[in-house]
C-alpha cells in the first residue's frame, strides 16, 4: 500500500513524503519500544508508535524503516521533522489510537512482521 | 579509512549521530544494504548504551576493503557481570532512559546477533570497551 493510501485510510497528516511516494508498504509493527524496533529484519515496514522523539527517527533510519505513523496526535518537533526530511523518512500524524490504526491497516491487508 | 566520534553520556538528542554518518559512508562505498543494516544497528545499540549508561566515550571506526571494525570505549560505571548483561531482558536503565524508548535489555544481545565478531571488556568504575567487526 502506498503511503498516501495509508494516510487517507487513517485520516493522517503527511510530512516529508518527497521521494517516498512509490514505496509499497506491506507490513507494520506497532511499538513504543525502540529496542524492539531495532530487532526487525523485514523490509517495507511502517512503524506505528506513540513515541515522538528524535530517537524515533534515528531508530527508524537504522532499521531501514521509511515511514512512521505517530498515533493519538503526538506531534513531531521541528527538530524531528528536519532530521526526517534530511534522511528521507515520511512522518504521518494521526488522531487515532495505536490499536485503531493497527486494526484499520490490518483489515486493509497490511501484514505483521515475521517473528523469529 | 578511519573516523572518530565523541559521545556524551545522557545526551539523547545526539545519540545515533555516528551510526547515521556511518550509514551514509557505507552507502557511498556501495556496501550490500543487508550488511549496512547489520553494522549500523550494532553500532547504534552500542552508541545508545554509552548515552544511556556511561559518562562519555569515543567511537573509532576503521574501514578497509574486507571489514568494518568499530571500537567504542567509554568512561563510566562499567559492567559488573558481562554474562548477566548479555542476557535478553537484563537492564539497569533509568526511568529517563525508558521514557526515551530504551531499556528493554535487548541491546547487547542484538549487537551479538548483528556483528560478525563482538568483544566486550569492562572494568567497574572505570569503563567499558565494545569491539564490533563486520566483514563486507
Ligand atoms: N557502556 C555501558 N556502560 C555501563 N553499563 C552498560 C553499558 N552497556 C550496557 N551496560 C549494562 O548492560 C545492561 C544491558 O545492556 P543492553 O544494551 O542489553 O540493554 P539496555 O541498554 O538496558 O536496554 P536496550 O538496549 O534494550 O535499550 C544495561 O542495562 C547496563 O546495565
Ligand atoms: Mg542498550
Amino acid at each position: 500500500m502506498l503511503i498516501n493510501e495509508i494516510a487517507s485510510n487513517i485520516n493522517a497528516q503527511i510530512h516529508c513524503i518527497e521521494g517516498n511516494e512509490n514505496i509499497d508498504i506491506t507490513k507494520a509493527f506497532t511499538s513504543d519500544l525502540m529496542s524492539d524496533v531495532l530487532t526487525i529484519e523485514d523490509s517495507d515496514v511502517v512503524l506505528i508508535t506513540g513515541l515522538a522523539n528524535i530517537q524515533t527517527i534515528r531508530t527508524a533510519d537504522m532499521a531501514d524503516i521509511r515511514c512512521i505513523i505517530l498515533g493519538r496526535n503526538k506531534h513531531p518537533s521541528s527538530e524531528m521533522l528536519e532530521l526526517a526530511e534530511d534522511i528521507g523518512i515520511t512522518v504521518l500524524v494521526c488522531p487515532l489510537t495505536l490499536f485503531h490504526i493497527s486494526g484499520i491497516l490490518y483489515n486493509k491487508g497490511i501484514n505483521p512482521i515475521l517473528i523469529k | 579509512m578511519k573516523f572518530e566520534y565523541k559521545v556524551q553520556g545522557g545526551n539523547f538528542s545526539k545519540a545515533g549521530y555516528a551510526s547515521s554518518d556511518l550509514k551514509k559512508i557505507l552507502k557511498q562505498l556501495n556496501v550490500n544494504p543487508a550488511i549496512i543494516k547489520r553494522v549500523v544497528v550494532a553500532l547504534y545499540e552500542a552508541e545508545v548504551n554509552i548515552v544511556a549508561h556511561a559518562y562519555n566515550g569515543t567511537i573509532t571506526i576503521d574501514i578497509d576493503d574486507k571489514q568494518v571494525r568499530i571500537v567504542l570505549e567509554d568512561q563510566g560505571p562499567g559492567i559488573p557481570s558481562i554474562e548477566q548483561a548479555m542476557q535478553k531482558g537484563f537492564s539497569t536503565a533509568s526511568p529517563h532512559v525508558r521514557e526515551m524508548g530504551f531499556g528493554a535489555g535487548m541491546g547487547l544481545p542484538n549487537i551479538k546477533k548483528n556483528a560478525d565478531v563482538m568483544n566486550i571488556t569492562s572494568k567497574v568504575n572505570v569503563g567499558t570497551t565494545v569491539e564490533i567487526i563486520n566483514y563486507i
